[in-house]
């Protein structure tokens, strides 16, 4: 971060140009493990949204006084003390997503994203750009995880949130679902498919 | 100023902070600790209706409980009952470990206005990735299955996870426990197979075949220390 940047750049910037999931290639993982359904895909994307923009603000609200030393293990207890307060929020008011998402609450902690933007920017950051580009990069994530579990559900289930969209006239006259687009390795082909149309797009992105 | 860098400082630090970090978390767990354990025990009630076909919603779901389930008992494998223990309250996965004598078994007694009285049977066992479990109801008979309830902690969406859905559990009702006198629960197998044995069975997920047999074991292992009560049940 050389050049100054305008706090626009810093919130739309994830969204495309400078996408986590398909520029820099991070947080595939979870992008893998949620996106067989929609409904779990928006949530994790929300959930991952608002503990990326506390701890973003958190650790830069502390920057100057963390030793340089233990930096990575002070991000990490961060993530992992807000993960486990949105899991326990949900229990507590939101029991029934809590449990369509059971495990992957917790994998937030191992998102590389969060360590990424923790470590790239609120380390160097104020508290409100980091807020920024917190929000920006989960709204960037949580795109890219809504167009691979729109597919997937599409594709792999003939249903949109859980609501059938394919007509059964369709089945009936020889159409069947995709089993292979729920399993997860199908994930990583969608996700590369996005790469290939975003490249292409966007000319400057492309390697010489 | 301080030498941020120094093996105190930093030793300090990372004290305050694991002490702050942990009183925080231990205030969040302590002050949702009762909405949490309520909801759970709503999610329990709720997954007990379902067995018998009624659907609630959170709002509703303690009343109509305590409307249709009119009196729970604990048994032994034996068939005898057990007092002192409120049946609610057992941990059917912890039981499920014992040896079939040691097992506290919980029965909830259902009465439903337009189909009489039912059986529920919670039962516990181990999918693909976790544990799964679920209720099955039967008939006062104590053999003839009136609806089954199943779920899960993490089967692969769309795979294994499917075992929730109405298109495998409406399988098992009227399916039928006791063939000629033999106490035989009904097994899951693979789609267009057949069970060796003569017991009654329900076909499997296809892509969910772990999953699927994981319910399979869980009814038999869970269904069979029930054995003896059933039979006082069939007597009557």
């Amino acid at each position: 971060m050389a050049d100054k940047v305008s706090n626009r750049d810093i919130f739309f910037n994830p969204f495309s140009k400078d996408n986590p999931v398909i520029v820099q290639v991070l947080g595939i993982c979870s992008c893998l493990a949620v996106t067989a359904k929609l409904e779990p895909a928006l949530v994790m994307g929300i959930s991952v949204i608002a503990v990326l923009a506390f701890s973003n603000v958190i650790i830069s609200l502390i920057r100057n006084t963390i030793p340089t030393n233990i930096r990575i293990i002070v991000q990490l207890v961060v993530v992992a003390a807000l993960v486990i307060i949105v899991n326990q929020l949900l229990l507590a008011y939101a029991y029934d997503v809590s449990k369509q998402l059971s495990v992957f609450i917790g994998l937030i902690i191992t998102n590389c994203i969060l360590m990424g933007r923790l470590e790239a920017f609120a380390m160097g950051n104020k508290p409100w750009p980091s807020f920024l580009d917190g929000v920006g990069n989960g709204i960037g994530y949580t795109i890219i995880l809504v167009i691979v579990g729109f597919f997937r559900e599409l594709l792999g289930s003939g249903s949109l949130m859980g609501y059938k969209v394919i007509p059964q006239s369709w089945y009936d006259a020889g159409y069947a679902d995709n089993g292979l687009m729920i399993l997860p390795p199908m994930a990583l082909l969608v996700v590369a498919c996005i790469i290939w149309v975003h490249r292409s797009y966007n000319k400057e992105l492309q390697e010489k | 100023m301080i030498n941020k860098q120094s093996n105190v400082y930093t030793i300090i630090y990372i004290t305050v902070m694991v002490i702050i970090v942990g009183a925080a978390l231990a205030f969040t767990a302590m002050s949702l600790k009762d909405k949490q354990a309520e909801n759970a025990d709503a999610d329990k009630m709720r997954q007990i209706l379902q067995s018998v076909h009624l659907t609630t919603d959170r709002a509703t779901v303690v009343q109509d409980y305590h409307k249709y389930i009119t009196s729970t008992i604990v048994v032994n494998s034996l068939g005898e009952q057990v007092d002192g223990t409120e049946a609610f309250a057992i941990n059917v996965a912890q039981e499920a470990k014992k040896p079939f004598e040691k097992r506290l078994l919980p029965v909830y007694i259902c009465t439903l206005p337009d189909a009489g009285t039912k059986y529920i049977i919670p039962l516990a066992g181990m999918g693909l990735w976790g544990p799964i479990w679920g209720y099955v109801s039967l008939d006062s008979d104590g053999t003839t299955i009136y609806g089954a309830f199943f779920d899960h902690q993490g089967e692969t969406p769309g795979l294994g996870a499917e075992i929730t859905k109405p298109e495998f559990t409406n399988q098992f009702n009227g399916k039928e426990m006791f063939k000629n006198g033999m106490f035989l629960p009904v097994t899951v197998v693979k789609k267009g197979q057949m069970p060796q044995g003569e017991m009654d069975y329900v076909d499997g997920i296809s892509g969910g075949t772990i999953t699927s047999k994981g319910v399979g074991a869980m009814l038999d292992e869970c269904l069979q220390p029930y054995k003896a009560y059933l039979e006082s049940l069939s007597k009557q």
